[in-house]
């Protein structure tokens, strides 16, 4: 396999398309509303028309506006439709040949895709991704050789330092740091770790970029394999995701097949390896350390850092963990060039960030925009607000480690400082939409209950602090609590924070923490009143020695 | 190995390259409250009563894991780590059903010991009152699951003195719990040895002695001691 063969395969690839394309939705969320049926249908269509020399049916990832779903894109022309059913099939094959079709069609214009900048997504919705020859038809796996070929480890740590790209897995540490770091360490075994264990809820990019790119992340892992001297890749994926790990399996298969992965990759003394490991369903094994025990067999629980991953990981070998958006960005930075990257983004943010819109939001789906797009422009401008035309109260970032962005700080642009200055984070990108009838003390002892239920337990914080904080949540949402009931909320969110040993115990407070911060109001007005309308201090009905009133 | 000078509580402390900070401080007399900590198995840093306070770091770190560096500045026993510490009791005593009037421990539990060290006089928390069982099933200890802390402590002198594997923990968060093979009756267990290690290792009344009432369980550390001397030291001193 060299530069000749990929463009070989490239040019049959090319050489294989038809004048019409019809590119069907093949994404989880489509596939929920039957988008396998859709596709189907208009296979069968296209083949009893007999018009299968000239209109082509793909199968492709993640079109972003899963809310409207199955959706089907037309090519030439740029017509998208929308809720598609098997029935329609016919009528859509028909229209290609210029018959009329009373299928929905959506506005391919709305700043929903217009503002959009797609990079990690850029083949999302484009290519087939169960076909290697679709990737590499959309310069799939260029990079890896430029890589191999061109570039001695060092430039490729470089050029990832350059770029600035950030870990898109919710700290923002940046990755080209973490890279150099690990390829410092001088260790005869090293890995490679894609971390696909997203389990925020809400969130769900990482399973789209899976499911529509797959070859993204494994090309971006192999890069990585070579700039810090690994020859060993794990993907952690979630049991939840089975397309999004059956895509990876298949990618994974047919890379080995023509020799991008294994050994002597594109003729170079590179050997890379990807195996899957699925996880069993708890939350905190996104937790890095936690990830790597879940990998060595062992229980998944956390364990204090130092020693980082990059210096003693998996079985004590030097690891590098990336998140899957993280690696989906490699191949086009070192295919366009770090200044390239670079030149994206705020100051400090650099390139597009993903979101998944979720929530009481019009245009419910996956977006890329750029670092630092002013939150309002995500959610009015492109989400189109709340529906029926209510107020949008908050926005939750970061899932259960974030926070409530309250509507008055809309125009914040979404970069990492800006998000942790209002007391919330970048998270993995998760942005849950809230309108005026969202109640904010539920919403915490939603979150709250959360990591109660999502605690390893190892630490006694997070394992029995979680379970008071939620207790006394509900306790003020049912009105019973006083006073001295949300002081202790207060004090307990401030001991968990900072005496949890992982992530999910020291952020697990901070839904609590913002909405106490912006919408305190909304639980002052649930505390208990006395009979002459100040707040209750001291408590009804339990035993007064079991409280403390501040 | 170089030896490392540093600073706790105003004290000058030298240690070994690679001790913790837990290690140096108890060389040095000060004492830092720990609960998982158990003398000759690795540590994991769970129960977070030995946090202390470095300057220069951000987060509160734990003695039992960090090790020490050349001219650390640490703070064993400020006012906010007693406050942290003393709420970590409180949660602990609310999350189980810990009865020290009616305890086989009582007046030799470390939780009870740490809890009056702090002045803990009541618990500020609503008490959960879990329905956890008892396992009597072992013709020689028993385990009431009401009383465990779930220090793992039982679990990594099974693994890694007695090399059993017969303790585990199961499930997750609030519902973990110690369990035996595959989470079936002690007494069925194909792997204990019955050496009875864990119930010299358990700092509260959870694991026991059969036979053992109201305060009667007193354990006697010193065998975990020998074995570990004697395996890693090569010291065989009675």
């Amino acid at each position: 396999m060299d530069l000749d063969d990929l463009n070989t395969i490239a040019e049959k690839e090319r050489a294989f398309h038809k004048k019409t394309v019809i590119r069907c939705c093949t994404a989880a969320g489509c596939m929920s509303s039957h988008a396998d049926a859709v596709k189907a249908g208009l296979e069968k269509a296209v083949r009893d028309t007999g018009l299968g020399d000239r209109v082509e049916v793909r199968g492709v990832g993640c079109m972003r506006l899963c809310c409207q779903g199955p959706l089907v894109g037309v090519e030439p022309g740029g017509i998208l439709y929308e809720k598609v059913t098997p029935e329609d099939a016919p009528s859509l094959v028909a229209s290609t040949e210029g018959a009329p079709t009373k299928v929905a069609r959506g506005n391919p214009d709305h700043p929903f895709f217009r503002k959009q900048m797609s990079i990690v997504l850029a083949n999302s919705g484009e290519i087939d991704p169960e076909r290697i020859e679709s990737y590499i038809e959309a310069e799939g796996y260029r990079g890896l050789n430029t890589v191999l070929l061109e570039m001695a480890p060092k430039d490729a740590v470089d050029c990832v330092i350059k770029s600035g790209l950030r870990g898109r897995g919710g700290a923002g540490y940046p990755t080209g740091l973490k890279w150099a770091t690990v390829a410092k360490t001088p260790a005869a075994q090293k890995y490679v770790v894609c971390n696909a264990d997203e389990g925020d809820p809400g969130a769900f990019m990482d399973r789209s970029v899976l499911e529509s790119d797959p070859h993204s992340v494994l090309e971006g892992m192999a890069i990585a394999g070579y700039a810090v001297g690994a020859s060993q890749g794990f993907i952690y994926v979630r049991a939840e995701y089975p397309l999004a790990i059956k895509r990876l399996q298949t990618a994974i298969r047919q890379a080995k097949q023509i020799g991008l992965l294994g050994s002597g990759i594109f003729e170079s003394p590179f050997n890379f390896n990807i195996d899957i490991r699925i996880g069993a369903g708890a939350y905190v094994c996104g937790e890095e350390t936690a990830l790597m025990a879940s990998i060595e067999g062992k229980r998944g629980t956390p364990r204090p850092r130092p020693p980082f991953p990059a210096e003693s990981g998996l079985w004590g070998c030097p690891t590098l963990i990336n998140n899957v958006e993280t690696l989906a960005n490699i191949p086009p930075i070192i295919r366009k060039g770090a200044d390239w990257y670079a030149a994206i983004g705020t100051g400090k943010s650099k390139g597009t960030k993903v979101f998944a819109l979720a929530g009481k939001i019009a245009n419910t789906g996956l977006i890329e925009v750029p670092m630092g797009t002013p939150l309002r422009q995500i959610v009015e401008e492109m989400g189109g607000g709340a529906p029926d035309g209510a107020k949008i109260k908050a926005v939750q970032t970061g899932g259960p480690s974030g926070g409530c962005i309250p509507a008055h700080e809309l125009d914040t642009p979404v970069d990492y400082e800006s998000l942790t200055r209002l007391g919330s984070i970048m998270g993995s990108g998760g942005m849950i939409v809230m309108d005026e009838s969202t109640r904010m003390p539920e919403v915490a002892r939603y979150f709250m209950e959360f990591c109660m239920d999502e605690s390893c337990g190892k630490c006694v914080p997070c394992r029995a602090g979680t379970v008071q904080m939620h207790r006394l949540l509900d306790k003020i949402v049912q009105r019973e609590a006083t006073a001295g009931d949300l002081s202790t909320l207060e004090e307990l969110c401030d001991m968990v924070r900072n005496t949890s040993l992982c992530g999910l115990g020291q952020n697990a407070p901070n839904p609590v923490v913002s909405t106490l911060r912006f919408f305190r109001d909304e639980y002052l007005e649930l505390l208990r009143k006395e009979p002459n309308g100040e707040p209750a201090v001291t408590a009804g009905a339990a035993p007064a020695q079991n409280k403390e009133a501040s | 190995m170089a030896a490392k000078t540093l600073t706790i509580d105003g004290k000058e402390v030298s240690a070994q390259e690679g001790a913790t900070i837990l290690d140096a401080a108890s060389d040095a007399g000060i004492k830092i409250p720990t609960l998982c900590h158990l003398e000759g198995v690795y540590d994991i840093g769970s129960c977070r009563l030995c946090l202390v306070e470095v300057t220069g770091v951000a987060k509160l770190l734990p003695s039992c894991t960090t090790h020490v560096s050349e001219g650390m500045d640490v703070h064993t026993d400020s006012e906010r780590l007693r406050k942290y510490r003393r709420m970590t009791l409180e949660l602990l005593f609310a999350e189980r059903n810990h009865v020290c009037s009616v305890c086989v421990s009582n007046n030799n539990c470390e939780l009870q010991a740490l809890a009056w060290q702090h002045g803990m006089d009541h618990v500020r928390y609503d008490y959960c009152f879990p329905k956890w069982g008892m396992d009597a099933t072992h013709p020689l200890f028993g385990m009431d699951h009401n009383r465990c802390i779930l220090c793992t402590r039982c679990v990594r002198v099974c693994w890694h003195i007695e090399g059993a594997g017969t303790k585990n923990v199961a499930g997750r968060g609030a519902k973990s719990t110690i369990i035996d093979d595959l989470h079936q009756p002690w007494g069925e267990s194909d792997t204990c040895t019955s050496c009875g290690k864990c119930v010299i290792a358990c700092p509260t009344g959870a694991l026991f002695s059969r036979g053992s009432t109201v305060g009667e369980m007193v354990r006697d550390r010193s065998t975990l001691e020998f074995i570990v001397n004697a395996r890693e030291k090569k010291q065989w001193i009675v």
